[in-house]
């Protein structure tokens, strides 16, 4: 018994221990500049800028294939901090890809649900919760607001919620300064 | 040498691990849509299968011996598994064009039942490592062979004229028990 335990448990310990050291020695760099530029992206996987979700829209950038005015949720704040990243400068949004709204989260009107799965299918960060038949309802804190469950919903049961400001989610505007054209 | 050659010929044609032993059916009906999508398949699993046999032949030998034969089903499985996670770092750092072919198959390839199956089967055997890597390889041969044989029927099945009953799975289930029936005829070629 106290054999067969200790076996496996060198067993566990060499094979993590190899695991571990290949996993330093192997490690694969990814492109700075993409996690750069994903971090500044809002992260709302919403696919407005053409591409299937903020890291290929990211690497869309670093390789020069992409505009950095295609993103709506992230606004003319997003796009200043692009073209500093870059050092390029800044533009108005591409109208093309939709306009800047306020944040918001969509809302499942839970009477009118009959469980067909289709948003859940649909989310790309999974904030949909629920089942085959099942009511669906959304968690409020994951929901990204991309909108992307409205066209699936067979009853229109989803709406989008603009989010209140209030004591638990205010912060400081950035400041705002008016740009001189020469 | 000639005892290798048959038994290299024993695992791909007479003992085919699917179509004879029906071992690793799900990627087998699974994966089998595309032939693009089983080549990539059949290349991970011949990559894993001649790695882990080899792995668990030297593991069972000299790490379990005669005494703990009980743990042989669990210490396989955590070698497999810690032999694709391997493969996987691996192949990303040094042939990422082959890491971005096999794609999600590679991981895939831990819950495959052919994998740990194809071990099992040499210790129980008592083969020698040599023999232990060539069933291996000889496994993950016969395996990619008819997964890509597979692949291709299916996908002229797709045009083919029949009845609606028969579309889609039905027929993959009949086309997969003819082609066991034909692996039939290879039966006592060798042992």
């Amino acid at each position: 018994m106290l054999t067969a335990l200790l076996v496996m448990i060198g067993l566990a310990l060499f094979l993590g221990l190899v695991l571990g050291f290949s996993a330093i020695k192997f490690k694969v760099e990814d492109n700075p500049l993409v996690q750069k530029i994903d971090a500044i992206l809002p992260q709302t996987q919403c696919g407005q800028c053409g591409f299937p979700g903020c890291k290929p829209y990211a690497t869309a950038i670093a390789k020069g294939e992409a505009d950095i005015n295609q993103c709506p949720p992230g606004g003319e704040e997003g796009i200043r901090k692009l073209a500093e990243l870059l050092g390029v400068e800044a533009k108005p949004l591409n109208a093309e890809h939709g306009v800047p709204k306020p944040k918001s989260v969509a809302v499942i009107d839970e009477n009118l649900c009959i469980g067909c799965t289709l948003c859940i299918q649909a989310c790309p960060v999974d904030a949909i919760l629920g089942a085959a038949k099942h009511m669906h309802t959304i968690i409020a804190q994951e929901c990204t607001g991309c909108e992307l469950c409205l066209p699936p919903c067979p009853v229109d049961c989803i709406r989008m919620e603009p989010i209140q400001e209030d004591i638990a989610n205010w912060k400081w505007k950035s400041p705002v300064y008016s740009m001189k054209r020469t | 040498m000639e005892n290798y050659f048959l038994i290299l010929i024993s695992t791909v044609f007479v003992n085919n691990i699917v179509l004879v032993r029906i071992l690793g059916l799900c990627p087998f009906m699974g994966v089998s849509k595309k032939l693009e999508a089983s080549i990539g398949m059949a290349a991970a699993t011949a990559f894993v299968l001649t790695l882990g046999s080899g792995a668990s032949f030297l593991i069972d030998k000299y790490l379990l011996g005669t005494d703990l034969i009980y743990l042989r089903t669990l210490s396989f499985i955590v070698v497999i598994a810690a032999i694709v996670q391997f493969t996987e770092m691996f192949l990303h750092k040094v042939f990422p064009l082959l890491y971005q072919m096999l794609g999600i198959y590679l991981p895939l390839i831990t819950t495959n039942c052919a994998v740990l199956g194809i071990p099992l089967l040499i210790v129980q055997e008592r083969h020698n490592l040599v023999e232990a890597l060539l069933i291996g390889l000889g496994g993950a041969l016969g395996f990619s062979m008819v997964l890509i044989i597979f692949a291709g029927m299916r996908e002229r099945l797709e045009s083919a004229d029949m009845p609606q009953v028969f579309r889609g799975s039905a027929i993959a289930m009949i086309t997969a028990g003819l082609m066991s029936i034909a692996f039939m005829g290879f039966s006592g070629l060798a042992k």
